[in-house]
């Protein structure tokens, strides 16, 4: 590296844990832009959560150096990296009011108390939580907690704020509700945003790009539709929502998302230069807005198609279909052994 | 707990038990307000002879003093090794751990006699016979298991993670364990430090052992009051004793109740 990059720099990190056989992380640099929402992805033990940890300083390096804004941060104690962390279970401390909670920050900073005030009320209010100041955290439900720690973890302006599964202890409403609600934090504050999930639906929805983790090492970086329409490797495309995976040359898999084929009862109806494959009907699920028809391919690989709900079809189990879509529309992956689901 | 209730016959039982072990305690009350120079129960006439008795002999306050003294600093002392180990045993992830916490709590559990000879013993060669630091050092070896299983009970229901979130913060360690950990386990250390109080405030075996002419504690003044000359101020002492004692044990449960409400 000869000049100072802003934003996160991770140059081939590495976390090797004594007595296992592969490295927790393996090899990791990346560059998480200024301002951008970066997500790690990965199913648990895919290494995301720790490269986090390593970041915020509560996981020691085994290699590797790790940089913000230039300033290589990867030796200095947690508290002297001026990030924000959120996490999974909102670890607010119990005994302080939710102002304390979130004027924490400051009051470590030794900031004015007159600024502390103003901060602590700027910041509840963005989270929409200003009436409850003096209340103590058991007295907030989950999703206020986790705003709660939302406000705290940006309150005192850290350099960026990282994010462990915030969602994954709340419930579905309020997690898309919260969903929303750090999108729009992340664009009024323009700060670094770094996002870890296993849920691909927040991944897709939130991020800027998003690296995809695997056993150690960054399956794919890039961003949302990148990864979603051009997935590099069988994992990634597994791993980010439904696919048909099609064996049509030995050595590589073809991949065509759920809302690029067509259905058809016979093959008068395909247009000329489609692709064409065989299939049986195996499960229709209507889901509202659309519809998904399950699929098993002749060489008995599984897929699925997405009908809008506007579309009238009579597909039921047991039919016969022929599956079509644009080679345009296919991205050719490596075939891989074992299946990440 | 609301849902609880016993039954009639379960009740019964439950409030003989419970008079059959505090009525003798409760009879040396009665007792020392007696007006006669032996004693008695019921007392024929009534006063607070034993009590002025008490309070104007200067080998009963002596020993007192003494009781107040060991028992405070064997207390503060125990509280403070007994945090630092609980939080040792805790958080450090090595095999010898179960080992090591068996052995801290030895104390509670090894015969009285047994840790009073083997502590007069050392004491002996170290010449702390007889000492304060010999009184405070051995009660607070008695303290100590108190204050570990007090404070790991408080340890149970603590999330680690917020350490790490007051860290990010910009939290140094110090500043984490004032103002986030010690908060958070105070209940657990001041339950502590009240059992270590009350067992060193009313030990006798090992006080007797380490005892000299010059230093005292209360209990080991009370055996020989008993054993060298029948006088009923030992009556006054035990019941300012069981009084002090009693409120003392109320302490945590007071504190687990606030703890849990507001």
């Amino acid at each position: 590296m000869t000049e100072p990059m802003t934003g996160i720099a991770t140059t081939q990190v590495t976390k090797a844990y004594p007595g296992s056989e592969r490295p927790a992380v393996d090899d990791v640099s990346l560059h998480i832009a200024d301002g951008e929402f970066m997500t790690f992805l990965g199913p648990s033990g895919s290494g995301k959560t720790t490269m986090l940890s390593m970041i915020a300083g509560f996981t020691p390096l085994s290699a590797g150096s790790i940089t913000v804004d230039g300033r290589e941060i990867s030796r200095l104690k947690p508290h002297r990296r001026d990030l924000g962390v959120v996490f999974q279970q909102y670890a607010l401390f119990p005994h302080l009011s939710v102002a304390r909670n979130v004027a924490f920050g400051l009051t470590q900073r030794k900031r004015p108390k007159a600024e502390i005030d103003r901060r602590v009320g700027e910041v509840l209010e963005m989270v929409g939580l200003s009436g409850v100041r003096e209340r103590f955290p058991r007295q907030l439900s989950g999703g206020q907690q986790q705003r709660v720690a939302l406000a705290r973890a940006v309150a005192y302006e850290p350099r960026a704020l990282l994010l462990d599964e915030p969602l994954a202890a709340l419930d579905k409403r309020l997690r898309d509700q919260l969903q929303r609600e750090i999108a729009h934090m992340h664009r009024e504050l323009g700060m670094t945003f770094l996002f870890v999930t296993h849920d691909q639906q927040e991944a897709l929805t939130l991020s800027d790009r998003i690296a995809v983790f695997n056993e150690g090492r960054i399956e794919q970086l890039g961003t949302p539709a990148e990864l979603y329409e051009r997935p590099g490797t069988l994992f990634v495309a597994q791993f980010l929502g439904e696919s048909n995976a099609l064996r049509l040359r030995p050595g590589e898999v073809t991949i065509v998302r759920p809302e690029r084929v067509t259905l058809h009862t016979g093959t008068e109806s395909v247009a000329a230069g489609q692709q064409r494959r065989s299939a049986t009907v195996t499960d229709v699920v209507y889901v509202g807005d659309h519809s998904r028809i399950w699929l098993r391919y002749a060489d008995g690989a599984r897929g699925c198609a997405v009908l809008g709900a506007g579309t009238t079809h009579e597909h039921r189990p047991g039919s016969e279909v022929v599956v079509a879509w644009h080679p345009e529309h296919e991205a050719v992956v490596p075939d891989a052994e074992g299946n990440p689901k | 707990m609301g849902e609880r209730t016993l039954g009639w016959g379960l009740r019964l039982w439950v409030t003989l038990v419970g008079l059959l072990l505090v009525a003798p305690t409760l009879i040396v009350i009665p007792m020392s307000f007696g007006a006669g120079s032996t004693f008695r129960f019921p007392p024929e006439h009534w006063s607070l002879h034993w009590y002025a008795e008490f309070f104007t002999s200067k080998q009963w306050l002596a020993s007192l003093a003494n009781s107040l003294q060991v028992g405070l600093l064997a207390a503060a002392l125990a509280t403070v090794l007994g945090t630092a180990a609980a939080f040792g045993i805790d958080r450090a992830r090595f095999r010898a751990r179960g080992v090591l916490r068996q052995l801290l709590m030895a104390p509670m559990i090894l015969p009285g006699i047994v840790v009073a000879v083997a502590i007069y013993g050392v004491f002996l060669r170290w010449q702390l016979n007889g000492t304060m630091l010999g009184f405070v050092l051995a009660h607070t070896v008695l303290g100590v298991p108190f204050v570990i299983t007090s404070v790991q009970t408080s340890l149970a229901h603590y999330d680690p993670t917020m350490e790490k979130a007051a860290a990010c913060l910009g939290a140094g360690r110090f500043s984490t364990l004032r103002r986030i950990v010690l908060p958070l386990i105070a209940p657990g250390c001041v339950s502590g430090f009240v059992f270590a109080f009350a067992t060193s405030f009313d030990e006798v075996v090992i006080a007797l052992f380490l005892q000299t002419p010059d230093i005292k504690t209360l209990p080991v003044k009370m055996y020989e009051s008993i054993v060298l000359e029948i006088d009923p101020t030992i009556a006054a002492a035990s019941s300012l004793i069981v009084v002090l004692t009693t409120v003392l044990l109320l302490v945590p449960q007071f504190l687990r109740r606030r703890s849990h409400h507001d």
